[in-house]
């Protein structure tokens, strides 16, 4: 394509689209860092770690507690629901691959927004059999992860012949746990680890069902930390935004080790 | 044709088959989990929110509340939903297009593109709350930006109003999110533009800038248009940067929908959430349709 390219209007676009994108983070951070007298000091930084203020920021802790137990519960979907259910797809029934595929689209094209409408008499079925814990909301965001998780785990299973590696396993003597636990799942490993991070990140993320149905998340809990204090707010909001930079950094290099074949 | 039938019925392949059949039913049932967990949690509050606006608070049926979607205030909502989605989903399309073409040149896996890359997916993918706060901590009344702009160049960026709380605030902070998502969706259709097309071209006499009117853009058509589509119903759809930002009414729809949840009675009637819902995943799913139409069309031309 390079012929059809030209090298300074490419430089121009990228500068300028950067230079905007940088500006509200930049704007940001000053924020955090701009004292009410004009000066700079890293205090509005240092203060959260302060004990003194762990009641002040009880809502973002608390919030954050129960994200990590929803991430780990949702991660435990992916794993042991999402990803054998793909693994028999491709083994036994390739025909259901489109129908899956469809499947793994659908909460794409259903807005949380509307989902949350539904989920809300059936949330109450289950405050009342199962509890309201913090977890059970994991129901709800594996239907989330799930298009995102679908295409990691799909492009692993493409890239590696699962069915010769699990009759190769059955003709040595493998049994069915054997073959999914030692011998698919390692070769999946790439794609379970980003469908994984990925998990973490929309969990850590998510906002609209988690508010709706009032349970306390990270987010909602930034929400009510911004109420009283701006500047907490936007700390936590840069620290979290880094978080998920740096997970979806690992997952390229994840992908890019686990295909192999795009080195160019 | 009708001779075939005759081998398959042979008594050894009988064998074969009943045995496939037994493995069949054991496989079946590895489905069944993912199946009843499908069912509850995507299928059943789909359906749910679809049919409670079918029904009155005593549980009687009614057109009630779906005749409500034609109320002005509600269709207010619905418009305001359509053109913010619209005017994002445009400058979205076209910026995220340019970032594309910007970093064609580069190695795929290269550095500045896995950081351009993850940065996006964080951007269009898990802001959500976090961006509305970014953009009041820059543009808002009292933000950087802002104090920049009033102490250095004299210019109020809120003279008339605080528009950043009100309907127009969700414009920049919305396109925050449509310009990553389209550099994430429309990035491997740019990918896939062969170089030999543009050698092609140029050996059949073509000249350098007549490669995007005639080759580059009519190829890349489709998936352009299928981007913006799904821009588009993303805006509309979205939710969290609104609910933190907007502080003022419900101007968009997915606003309404919270206000119809939490007080139970928008212009005095229950279940008012479903009928909201019924509009928007009817606007949504058209919108999803017309991508996978177009989605198809595009795919020819990729691999």
């Amino acid at each position: 394509m390079r012929s059809a390219l030209s090298p300074s209007a490419r430089w121009i676009i990228g500068v300028l689209v950067g230079t905007v994108f940088a500006v509200p983070f930049v704007a940001t951070a000053l924020f955090t860092l701009t004292l009410p007298d004009g000066s700079y000091s890293f205090e509005r930084w240092l203060a959260l770690a302060d004990p003194a203020n762990a009641a002040r920021y009880a809502p973002v802790w608390t919030g954050l507690a129960n994200s990590l137990v929803l991430a780990v519960v949702t991660v435990a979907i992916v794993l042991f629901l999402f990803a054998p259910t793909l693994v028999l797809v491709a083994l036994r029934f390739p025909g259901l691959r489109r129908g899956m595929e469809f499947l793994a689209l659908l909460p794409i094209a259903i807005p949380a927004i509307v989902l949350v409408v539904g989920l809300a008499p059936i949330y109450l079925t289950i405050g009342r059999t199962v509890g309201t814990g913090a977890w059970t909301l994991a129901f709800a965001y594996g239907v989330l992860v799930l298009p995102f998780a679908y295409r990691s785990i799909q492009a692993s299973i493409d890239a590696v012949d699962v069915k010769t590696l699990s009759e190769a396993a059955r003709t040595l003597g493998a049994g069915w746990p054997a073959i999914l636990v030692r011998v698919i799942a390692p070769n999946l490993r790439p794609g379970l680890l980003a469908a994984s991070l990925i998990s973490v990140a929309v969990v850590l993320g998510e906002f609209t069902i988690a508010s709706l149905l009032n349970r306390q998340v990270l987010q909602t809990g930034l929400v009510v930390v911004n109420r009283q204090d701006a500047w907490a707010a936007a700390i936590f909001t840069l620290l979290a935004l880094t978080f998920a930079f740096v997970l979806l950094l690992v997952i390229g290099r994840v992908g890019r080790v686990g295909t192999g074949r795009n080195t160019p | 044709m009708t001779l075939s039938p005759a081998p398959h019925t042979a008594p050894g392949s009988t064998g074969t088959t009943s045995r496939g059949a037994q493995r069949l039913d054991w496989s079946w049932l590895g489905l069944v989990p993912f199946a009843v967990y499908i069912a509850l949690f995507l299928a059943l509050p789909t359906a749910l929110a679809l049919l409670t606006g079918l029904f009155d608070g005593d549980g009687a049926f009614t057109l009630d509340n779906i005749a409500a979607l034609g109320d002005p205030v509600i269709l207010a909502t619905f418009a305001n939903s359509t053109w913010v989605s619209l005017l994002t989903a445009a400058i979205g399309a076209v910026v995220g297009a340019l970032v594309c073409y910007a970093m064609l040149g580069l190695r795929e896996g290269g550095t500045v593109r896995t950081t351009v890359e993850a940065a996006s997916g964080v951007l269009a993918q898990f802001g959500g709350v976090m961006l509305a706060f970014v953009m009041i901590a820059a543009i808002g009344t009292q933000g950087v930006v802002t104090r920049l702009l009033a102490d250095v160049l004299g210019i109020g960026l809120y003279a008339e109003s605080a528009w950043i709380y009100a309907l127009p605030g969700l414009i920049p902070a919305y396109i925050v999110f449509q310009v990553p998502l389209m550099i994430i969706t429309f990035m491997p259709a740019l990918a896939a533009l062969k170089p030999q097309w543009a050698e092609a071209h140029l050996t059949l006499g073509g000249t350098r800038a007549g490669f995007w009117p005639h080759v580059g853009f009519p190829v890349l058509a489709p998936s352009f248009l299928a981007s913006f589509l799904l821009l588009f119903a993303n805006a509309f759809s979205s939710y969290a940067t609104a609910a933190a930002l907007a502080s003022q009414g419900s101007q968009i729809v997915p606003l309404q929908i919270r206000a119809a949840l939490t007080s139970e009675t928008v212009l005095g009637r229950e279940n008012l959430a479903g009928a909201l819902a019924f509009g928007m995943i009817v606007v949504v799913a058209a919108v999803m349709a017309c991508y996978g139409l177009i989605q198809r069309r595009a795919a020819r031309w990729q691999r």
